[in-house]
Formats: structure tokens, C-alpha cells, sequence
């Protein structure tokens, strides 16, 4: 096997094996520790080069959104609209569906496919009213204890003048506290960009898993690099250097397992990669369903608390 | 677009000069100048125009807590290098650079205290170490200090003074946020207060994490409390930044803040705010 299939092979185990700890052992004893092994080998050697492929493909202008999935494995789907206070954030869409025959609230970053819609979504941007809509739609996911599903694909929440106006981070810190209230499954994949704050505001679930090709990361590569280099152009190092692959984030223990993508990333299949996405929503949704709420909230505030390196 | 994605304040190669530099003990607000035991003295506030200029963790300490009274704890936590993070200098350099200039392990104090004969906790930030960014020793202090104050059921006042997440940990600096949310969670479960005084700046993941999360928040005059700074806003959308974008001023007009609260009267007021909630 070329070295390029056998990451394949591994991913796709990786993410068939989701049902985690995977890395710490405890379910899988003999296959995990092999994969461990063979991981630890993987990634002395995820170059800088394989990073940055993963930054392309998380913005690839052609990588399924939000509303791609949900028409593939949503049934009877309704969208929600509002905050009501004062707008309808496109950038941030949620409703209520079946999956598999179960009723779910779901909501998730959408970008735009053509220029109108890239502006009128504001590039997958949210306002504060967009999390105030997410808080709505976690108020009703705990009201009648239906399982609450995040698709996370944003460049980072928006920045403007009445987006601060309006208390962005204030949303943002809002909308993680009422994550850690719920006494309901919940369950964040990021599909694209998990663009820091904005990202994290509506990820603070039971289980976070990532695409193979999505990123997660406290700041853009740009950003990162425009302050650390003091120039955007070393985007590349600046990647190299936080890592915000899913392999990475996986060994640090921010996500709990990483999904399939179809080869050479999402964009190229969209049926494949709903298929695959689905397969772990619903792997980690019938884990979740034994668990009393009371137990799943305490569980979640453990994992996050316990989140960090420090001497 | 690029810099849209970009939630902490950047400097960018073609940025105009930076003004002049001047000492930092001249006001930047009206340029009247002072000695450091005159500034010492005055609480760092500009005797002449008001301004608040950054007062250091300890001070401010000192300047709460009863005179003697203050126990600090989890003083020997310190950050690690989980990325063996580089960029144009090593994370460790930074690190033990930031401790021998600032005499400070980490970005933040936290500890217990008496205010006028009663116990209260801390958690003050100092933006003198490495910009005040929160990493995962930030994150676990801050945990630490609710986690004593909902123990001791004792009030916990906590003073935010940061640019945002520390880059340098990645990801594991984001997790932050959400870590010291369930932690404030956990102080608001147990139902002890959480006295909030933000101090600039109070920016990005700090804003967007347990900052914004007090029973009472409080500010000071000037500060600049934003998810996203001024520059790159302006940098991203090209929109007309109003005069006063960002600043306490603005986030009391706009109900995000309870009061504006000058230095001088921070101590008595933080004492009626604890006698309502014994």
C-alpha cells in the first residue's frame, strides 16, 4: 500500500472506530493500540504539506454545506427562522428533522455558493443574532428532550461594527453555557472551517467529530501568521506551526473521532461523504440514547473542564 | 477576505507607523506626565484627564483586598509547549521571557481575600504577560479560583484584562472558552455571585467566554471590550468605525455592561455589590 492509502485505510478505521475513547484505549484494547501505533507513525510524518491540503480542502468553494447534508439524511425537514429580537441570520441555519426516525434539532454554519448568497449568508459569518437563534433551537431541544446536532463550517463569527453592537462575544460565551446546560444528546461535527469563537459557540457537545479534511483552529492560518510573522503570506508555516488538522485534534483530545470523506475530499461526492456523515450522527446519537441527561450534562462539563496542558 | 477570520488584533506589515513612542508613564489622553510612585499612588489614573492607565494584578490586588489579607493559591502552575510551537521564536522562550520581565508565572493571580472583614475570591488577569492571552494555565486557574469560590461559597470577583486565546497552544486554547464557561456554570449551580470588572482591554476569547458571563459586570472608563478590535474591522469590512467602537462607553450604552465604574470608587462599590448577595 502507497503511503497515501494506508492513511486512507487508517482514517476510515479511525472514523468506523468513532465510538471512542478511541485513543485512550478503553474500548478497543488490541486494535486500538495498534492504530495508536500506527497513527504515532502517521504523524511524525504529517508533513506541512498534508496540513495545508486540509486548509484547501475546509474552504473549498465547492465542499458540501449545511443544507447539502440535510438534504441527504434530514427527513421532514423543517428550518426555523429568527431570533426574535431582531433578524434572521443567514449565516447560521437551524431547524428541526428525523434522522434515521428520531426528531433532532440541527443547526449549522451555511456559506454561500454564488456571490448574492456568499453576502447574503455573510461567507458563513454569524451575528450574535445567529446564536441567539442557536440558543432558541437549544431551548427547544431541551424542552422535549430531542437530540441537538451541530454542523460547524465558519471562517469565524462575524466581524463588524453592529455585530459588536449587537454583544458578539457576549452571544458567543451565552451560547456555550446553555450547551453545557442541556440535559439532551448532543453532537457537533465540523464540516469545513472551525473557525475559533465562532465555532466553538455552538460545538460544546458530547461528542465533536471532524471531517478527515476539516480544521479546527483558534485562528486562521493569515491571522496567525500576520501576528506571529508579521505577514499573512506565511499562512503555511503559521498552519504547520498550530496545527488544525483532524488528526491533530483528534491526538489532543479536542474531538472524539474523525469521519470519512469520500477520496480526495468532500467536494468530489457529495452522497458519499452525507453517507459517511450520517453513518457517525447516528453511531454517536444511538451511543448517547442509554445515557440518563442529568449523567450526559456532567460527563460533557468533565470532558470540557478537564480540556488543556499545562505543568 | 482572509482577514475576516481573524478575532485578535493584528499588525500588519504595511499598517501605518506606529505614533511616536512615548514612555509609558506619559497619559496618552492629554500627555501629562508622571513618576511611577505619583502613578503608584493615584491608582494608575491620570490625575489631570482620568485616564485609566493598566495597573499590574497585584496592585490591583492590594487595592481591593484588605491590606495583608490576600492568600494566593495554584501560584505554581504554568504553561506548557504542547506544539512544540515556533514561529519566529520559540513558545518556552516567550514564556520565560514573559516571567522574568513581569516577576509573574502566568497571565493571571487568583487567590482569597477579606474586603472590609469578609471573605471573597480572585481571579485577576495581567495584561503584562504575554498580552494577557488565555492558555490552558490561564483556563485552569480561572477554573480553579470558581471552583474554590463555589467550595468556600465566597463570592468571586474576577478582573478580565486580555487580547484573547494564546495562539501558541492552538487549539487547546480555544477549548478555553468552553472550559471556563462549564467552570462559571459550576460557581453559578452552586449559586455564588460572580463579580466581573473588565479592564482593557477585554477582547476576543476572553469576551467571548466567562467575561461575559458575571451576575454584576462592571467596567472601566475607556476600556476597550470587543469580540473584534477596531483595526481589524476596519481592516475586514472597510465600515466607518464610530468614535467610541468598542469601548465601555459604547457596551454600556448598548446593555452590555451594568456600570462604568472609575478606579478610585471600584473598591466601595465592589464592596456594596458583595453586601447585597451575603
Amino acid at each position: 500500500m502507497s503511503e497515501r492509502d494506508q492513511e486512507v485505510n487508517l482514517r476510515q478505521r479511525l472514523s468506523g472506530l468513532s465510538r471512542l475513547p478511541l485513543l485512550r484505549g478503553a474500548r478497543v484494547d488490541g486494535e486500538a493500540k495498534r492504530l495508536e501505533e500506527q497513527l504515532e507513525r502517521l504523524q511524525q510524518d504529517t508533513s506541512d504539506e498534508a496540513i495545508w491540503r486540509s486548509v484547501e480542502l475546509a474552504r473549498h468553494p465547492e465542499r458540501p454545506y449545511t443544507l447539502d447534508y440535510v438534504e441527504r439524511f434530514v427527513d421532514d425537514w423543517v428550518e426555523l427562522h429568527g431570533d426574535r429580537g431582531r433578524a434572521d441570520d443567514g449565516a447560521l441555519v437551524t431547524g428541526l428533522g428525523k434522522i434515521d426516525g428520531r426528531t433532532i434539532t440541527l443547526v449549522g454554519h451555511q456559506k454561500g455558493r454564488d456571490v448574492k448568497e456568499r453576502l447574503d449568508r455573510q461567507f458563513g459569518m454569524a451575528y450574535p443574532e445567529g446564536y441567539h437563534k442557536a440558543m432558541r433551537l437549544m431551548e427547544i431541544a431541551e424542552r422535549f428532550q430531542f437530540p441537538f446536532i451541530s454542523l460547524v463550517d465558519t471562517p469565524g463569527a462575524y466581524p463588524g461594527v453592529a455585530a459588536e453592537q449587537h454583544g458578539q462575544g457576549g452571544a458567543i460565551a451565552r451560547s456555550q453555557a446553555e450547551m453545557v446546560r442541556l440535559t439532551v444528546p448532543t453532537v457537533a461535527c465540523i464540516i469545513g472551517e472551525g473557525g475559533s469563537g465562532g465555532a466553538v459557540a455552538i460545538a460544546v457537545s458530547d461528542r465533536v467529530l471532524m471531517q478527515e479534511n476539516a480544521i479546527y483552529s483558534v485562528i486562521t492560518p493569515e491571522g496567525c501568521a500576520a501576528i506571529l510573522w508579521r505577514d499573512a503570506g506565511e499562512a503555511k508555516k503559521a498552519a504547520a506551526a498550530f496545527k488544525p488538522d483532524a488528526l491533530h485534534c483528534l491526538d489532543l483530545g479536542v474531538i472524539d473521532g474523525i469521519v470519512a470523506e469520500p477520496p480526495g475530499g468532500a467536494q468530489t461526492d457529495y452522497d458519499t461523504a452525507a453517507r459517511f456523515l450520517k453513518a457517525a450522527l447516528v453511531e454517536a446519537l444511538d451511543e448517547l440514547d442509554e445515557t440518563p441527561g442529568e449523567e450526559l450534562r456532567r460527563r460533557r462539563r468533565a470532558k470540557f473542564r478537564g480540556m488543556g496542558v499545562f505543568a | 477576505m482572509s482577514d475576516a477570520r481573524i478575532d485578535v488584533q493584528v499588525e500588519h506589515r504595511d499598517a501605518p507607523p506606529p505614533a511616536e513612542k512615548k514612555h509609558p508613564n506619559t497619559c496618552p489622553k492629554c500627555g501629562s506626565h508622571y513618576r511611577d510612585d505619583e502613578l503608584d499612588a493615584a491608582l494608575w489614573v491620570c490625575a489631570h484627564c482620568g485616564h485609566h492607565y493598566p495597573m499590574r494584578a497585584r496592585k490591583r490586588i492590594e487595592w481591593y483586598a484588605d491590606a495583608g489579607s490576600f492568600q494566593e493559591e495554584a501560584a505554581d502552575i504554568r504553561s506548557e509547549d504542547p506544539l512544540d510551537f515556533f514561529d519566529l521564536r520559540p513558545y518556552t522562550e516567550r514564556l520565560t521571557e514573559a516571567e522574568l520581565n513581569t516577576g509573574q508565572s502566568e497571565a493571571i493571580v487568583i487567590g482569597q481575600a477579606t474586603l472590609d472583614g469578609h471573605p471573597f475570591a480572585l481571579a485577576v488577569m495581567d495584561f503584562s504577560f504575554m498580552g494577557g492571552s488565555m492558555g490552558s494555565a490561564v483556563g485552569e486557574k480561572f477554573s480553579r479560583a470558581c471552583d474554590a469560590a463555589a467550595e468556600r461559597g465566597i463570592p468571586l470577583v474576577s478582573v478580565p484584562s486580555s487580547g484573547g486565546a494564546r495562539m501558541q497552544e492552538g487549539i487547546l486554547s480555544l477549548m478555553q472558552l468552553p472550559k471556563t464557561v462549564v467552570a462559571v456554570e459550576e460557581l453559578h449551580d452552586a449559586r455564588v455571585p460572580l463579580i466581573t470588572v473588565m479592564s482593557h482591554p477585554t477582547t476576543a476569547g476572553v469576551l467571548a467566554s466567562f467575561a461575559s458571563l458575571g451576575d454584576v459586570t462592571i467596567a472601566e472608563p475607556g476600556a476597550l471590550i470587543a469580540f473584534t478590535g477596531p483595526r481589524v474591522v476596519q481592516q475586514t469590512t472597510r465600515e466607518k468605525l464610530p468614535d467610541d467602537f468598542g469601548l465601555a462607553e459604547q457596551n454600556l450604552r448598548f446593555g452590555h455592561i451594568d456600570a462604568i465604574v472609575p478606579r478610585p470608587q471600584q473598591r466601595a462599590y465592589l464592596a456594596r455589590v458583595l453586601r447585597l448577595f451575603r
